[in-house]
């Protein structure tokens, strides 16, 4: 036991103290805040402005086309030539020329000539308005109200409400839950990946050093293969433990610098919401309505809070670790089968193979969460670290959770068994490339 | 004397091919004992029982008249042929977890350390990481690690291979001294010439089974074959009249009437017989007996062996 505890810490120190532990500590959360900020940054940011040359040969459109804040329509009669030359020289960046006949239904294909492209959501904001016009147009040749039209169109938007054990309304978001789950996922998966190819090539680096010789003549075999796996599981927990910290860190330090009034504002219709959930739910509907879709990237943020934190958390920590451990355990049995890491690719497909495959299982997962073939996948322990975490914000029956778990922990322990029986022996064996056949035949040797 | 190791009737077989076959060997205490056979010949093999890295299919090992146990790798130091450490620890750290891996106290270990790092002279690679040194250095390294925690028994696989032969000698006087006090030693080499005059006792093995074992003098003298090389001045022709009865000449070399040559004594005589015919023919210069090196023995058992199984097989 003692020396277990040597070996871990052997694994442990030596890692910590390498500077691309430190440089990947600090990069992490940068990249991590990054996801989070940037997408946040790049809503809010002010989009570039376009000064658009109209030259419509329909006449429909002149005068019609409404500004907006980046927007701004001019509208000329010059020939197409000319108006290119000013798109050389300023002030217009584009020029839109509309064709044919829509006054009398005919199909218009206006042409937008740039010198730099604009983006998308230009098109888009043009093209909207242009049918608008078309539409209106229309009904109004049709002798239609359009102010009718506009009242029987009422957008509906539906909040989800899930009654708890305890019958208190909860606030819901399928969104959000899809997303907390995949981030969980997708970090585990990482984390996998991550450390266990460190794993890997620890036995690998101690095989091919041949120092294992000299420390199996003081220590078993499984005693140095488990401490590695123990000792890198703990340089992963303490990156992750830096990361969360670090992440949290710069994006509170950001959020309340950069994004100060909308947080204000947000919270400011959430507290509306809460007010309308309070009330009888039918009558609260129609004031509800009157809640304008508030910035959806930073209501996404504070919707976190309303998913099931403690039990989240509790579940990523146990599927995280024993995942890894399962995983872990594997890739050490690949790493003692091969002399470098050149010779690892035959092995690690079928190993990497469920984790891919439970990667993109989960996503169907996500649509329909209670699926048999979602239940199979998160009880399975191979794919279950995974499958599971994607499938959790949807509240999923205890007894599927313990089953899944306790399967894990079966499949940790039995994978762990099968992985030191082909460590024994592969580590001590130079210079040939081992086969499946070989491998095979390892799992029955005497030690 | 009681043995301190004794390994009893070993088999041990891989897949495709039998490791070792009813293998018995016993070492006495405070002897340098010679393992001795070509590559592949399943020394690596004991030594890996030995050291408790895997077990045998049949038979028994004893150290100290115990059954072998997991608690006795404390007192077994053992160097691989393969040579090995961290590359990227450094020197120090990585002997203090070495140590402790065999059950050193930390202190213990320290002082010990500090004490063998004086000795060789090397205090000051104590935080150089092991990629820094050269190969011979690392050795020296290696061989502390090896030593350091006292052990009773001391098992060294090709121990001179990669050392210069400064570092060879000093290894040498270390392991004599280390004997002195008590320990015991294996040494495991195919390169027979390297450790036969260090070693008491041997045994050769060949194709996973022991040839013959025994104390070095003693099977010497089994296998000395009375070749004696005489050097003189004078009458080749008249020391060859004087002697031909009585031996059979190997070899003969002649410069500037110093003649030298190698014979075998025939039959009843004696090496003094051999000296009374050359009195007469002239000077001698130099007289000794061509001992068989263990090379020699070696390669001798195997065509014994060899010719006894091909007539075995013959007769079946």
């Amino acid at each position: 036991m003692n020396k277990l505890f040597l070996i871990i810490q052997r694994e442990y120190f030596s890692r910590v103290r390498k500077r691309s532990f430190l440089l990947m500590t600090i990069l992490g959360p940068l990249l991590m805040a990054g996801v989070f900020i940037v997408p946040v940054w790049l809503a809010l940011r002010d989009k570039t402005d376009h000064q658009i040359l109209v030259l419509d040969h329909s006449g429909l459109f002149i005068n019609q086309l409404p500004n907006s804040k980046t927007i701004k329509f001019t509208y000329g009669a010059e020939s197409l030539q000319s108006a290119k030359a000013k798109l050389k020289d300023g002030p217009f960046d584009l020029i839109m020329e509309i064709n044919g006949d829509p006054i009398n239904g005919e199909k218009t294909t206006p042409l937008l000539y740039y010198k730099k492209q604009p983006g998308m959501s230009t098109e888009q904001y043009i093209t909207n308005a242009m049918e608008n016009i078309l539409f209106d147009y229309r009904l109004q040749g049709d002798s239609i109200d359009v102010s009718k039209i506009d009242k029987a169109r009422r957008p509906v938007e539906m909040l989800t409400i899930k009654v708890t054990e305890n019958g208190k309304d909860e606030k819901t978001n399928t969104g959000t839950n899809m997303i907390v789950g995949f981030v969980c996922a997708f970090i585990i998966y990482f984390m996998i990946f991550l450390y266990g190819s460190q794993v890997m090539r620890g036995v690998i680096e101690e095989k091919t050093n041949r120092i294992v010789e000299v420390i199996f003549s003081s220590v078993k075999p499984f005693q140095l293969m488990l401490g590695k796996i123990i000792g890198i599981a703990l340089v992963g927990l303490t990156q992750f433990i830096l990361w969360i910290v670090l992440t949290i860190t710069i994006q509170t330090v950001t959020m309340n610098v950069l994004f100060k009034d909308q947080i204000a504002d947000t919270a400011k219709q959430n507290a509306q919401v809460e007010k309308v959930m309070k009330n009888d739910l039918s009558a609260g509907m129609d004031k509800m309505q009157k809640v304008k879709s508030p910035n959806e990237v930073i209501e996404l943020i504070n919707e976190f809070q309303n998913i099931n934190i403690t039990k989240l958390l509790l579940c990523f920590g146990f599927y995280f670790l024993f995942g890894y451990l399962l995983y872990a355990a594997l890739f050490a049995g690949i790493g003692s089968a091969v002399d470098s890491e050149a010779d690892t690719q035959q092995f690690i497909l079928p190993v990497t193979v469920p984790l891919i495959a439970s990667f993109v299982i989960a996503q169907t997962v996500a649509t329909d969460p209670d699926s048999s073939m979602a239940q199979f996948f998160s009880i399975f322990p191979l794919t279950s670290p995974i499958v599971m975490m994607v499938r959790l914000p949807f509240d999923v029956p205890a007894w599927e959770l313990l089953l899944s778990m306790v399967s894990l922990i079966i499949g940790f322990l039995f994978f762990t068994w099968l992985a030191g029986r082909i460590y024994r022996t592969g580590i001590l064996l130079y210079g040939k490339k081992a086969s499946w056949r070989e491998i095979g035949k390892w799992l029955f040797y005497k030690p | 004397m009681n043995p301190i190791l004794e390994v009893k009737h070993i088999h041990k077989q891989y897949a495709n091919h039998t490791a070792l076959s009813d293998v018995s060997l016993a070492i006495e205490p405070q002897k340098i004992f010679g393992l001795l056979g070509p590559n592949g010949a399943g020394k690596t093999s004991l030594i890996r029982i030995i050291n408790q890295i895997t077990g045998p299919d049949q038979g028994e090992v004893f150290f100290n008249g115990e059954k072998l146990a997991p608690r006795h790798v404390e007192m077994i130091g053992y160097l691989p042929e393969e040579r090995g450490l961290y590359k990227k620890m450094s020197v120090g750290e990585q002997v203090m977890y070495l140590a402790q891996l065999k059950g050193l106290k930390k202190n213990d270990a320290k002082a010990k350390l500090k004490e063998w790092f004086r000795k060789f002279e090397i205090e000051s690679w104590w935080d150089k990481k092991i990629e820094e040194l050269s190969k011979g250095m690392q050795q020296k390294v290696q061989f502390i690690v090896t030593v350091l925690h006292e052990p009773k028994l001391l098992i060294l696989d090709e121990p001179f291979s990669g050392f210069d032969p400064i570092n060879a000698q000093l290894i040498k006087k270390e392991i004599l001294e280390l004997r002195e006090k008590g320990a015991t030693i294996i040494f495991s080499t195919h390169n027979m010439g390297s450790v036969e005059e260090l070693c008491d006792n041997i045994a050769l093995i060949n194709k996973s089974q022991k040839l013959l074992d025994g104390s070095v003098k003693e099977i010497r003298k089994q296998y000395s074959s009375s070749i004696y090389t005489i050097t003189f001045r004078g009458n080749l022709m008249g020391f060859t009249n004087a002697v031909w009865a009585a031996a059979e000449f190997l070899e003969k070399k002649s410069e500037d009437h110093v003649h030298t040559v190698t014979l075998k004594l025939l039959r009843q005589n004696k090496p003094n017989d051999l000296l009374q015919a050359v009195l007469n023919s002239g000077e001698i210069l130099s007289f000794h007996e061509v001992i068989p090196s263990m090379n020699d023995i070696f390669i001798s058992v195997v065509e014994q062996k060899q010719a006894a199984n091909t007539q075995s097989s013959f007769t079946e």
